[in-house]
């Protein structure tokens, strides 16, 4: 059995995914434009435009990521989509 | 001469008694001349019920340790202490502490100035605020920004 990847939201996105992490258990690479074609699927357009947004950075695996166009998810990845953060 | 004494960096899911802290580090560094806190405490007014602050795991205590690292490079300090709350927290209680202990205190001023600033505007937490009962989401200010950019 392969593991899912998991998709985190963080801060306003959590609002807009309708909770802070789903799973994908579809097996095999997914590079960006299949992630984007499975939110558009769940989720509304919203979510999909702001995780395309510059400010909306990206995490995978605990890195955070210079380019997400160029991204690959494999099995077992974890996915972070971060708006600006607001903390202190 | 003596190791220097690591950085306390903790990252809090539960409230914390910042007097106390502040004793107890200033405790541990006997030596020092000098030492600098900031307290960040949530606000009480504007109808604010709580402010929760999320943080994500794989990131955040990580980058205030690199900020802590970052610091103790720039000025010279023998201790620095950063505590930062995370989760649901109620006005008067207390967001973050950081404290800077130096053998003369215009490094520890600017270090737990600089601390600040970073923490505000570069760490990975996302503030909401509970108004009349409804959270909403807090976007970052421009003045943090203006504030980071003061080190640069």
């Amino acid at each position: 059995m392969t593991l899912p990847k998991r998709l985190v939201f963080l801060g306003r996105l959590e609002d807009l995914a309708g909770g802070p992490s789903q799973d994908i258990a579809k097996a095999g690479p997914l590079p960006w434009n299949d992630l984007l074609a499975t939110l558009a699927e769940r989720h509304s357009q919203a979510l999909v435009d702001a995780v395309q947004a510059d400010k909306v950075r990206i995490a995978v695996n605990g890195v955070v990521i210079a380019d997400k166009t160029a991204l690959v998810l494999a099995d077992g990845d974890e996915i972070a989509f971060l708006p600006p953060v607001s903390g202190g | 001469m003596d190791a220097p004494v690591p950085s306390d960096v903790r990252l809090l899911a539960s409230s914390f008694d910042p007097a106390e802290e502040l004793r107890a580090f200033a405790q541990a560094h006997p030596g020092s001349g000098g030492v600098v806190s900031f307290l960040g405490q949530v606000r009480e007014g504007g109808g604010v019920e709580a402010l929760e602050l999320q943080h994500y795991a794989p990131l955040t205590l990580p980058a205030m340790e690199a900020l802590a690292r970052q610091v103790r490079a720039r000025w010279n300090l023998d201790g620095l202490l950063i505590l930062h709350r995370s989760g649901v927290m109620l006005p008067a209680q207390p967001i973050v502490l950081v404290a800077a202990a130096a053998r003369h205190r215009r490094d520890a001023f600017a270090a737990a100035d600089y601390a600040m600033d970073h923490l505000k505007s570069e760490s990975w937490f996302w503030k909401r605020e509970k108004v009349a009962g409804e959270w909403r989401w807090i976007e970052p200010r421009e003045q943090d920004f203006e504030d980071i950019a003061r080190w640069q």
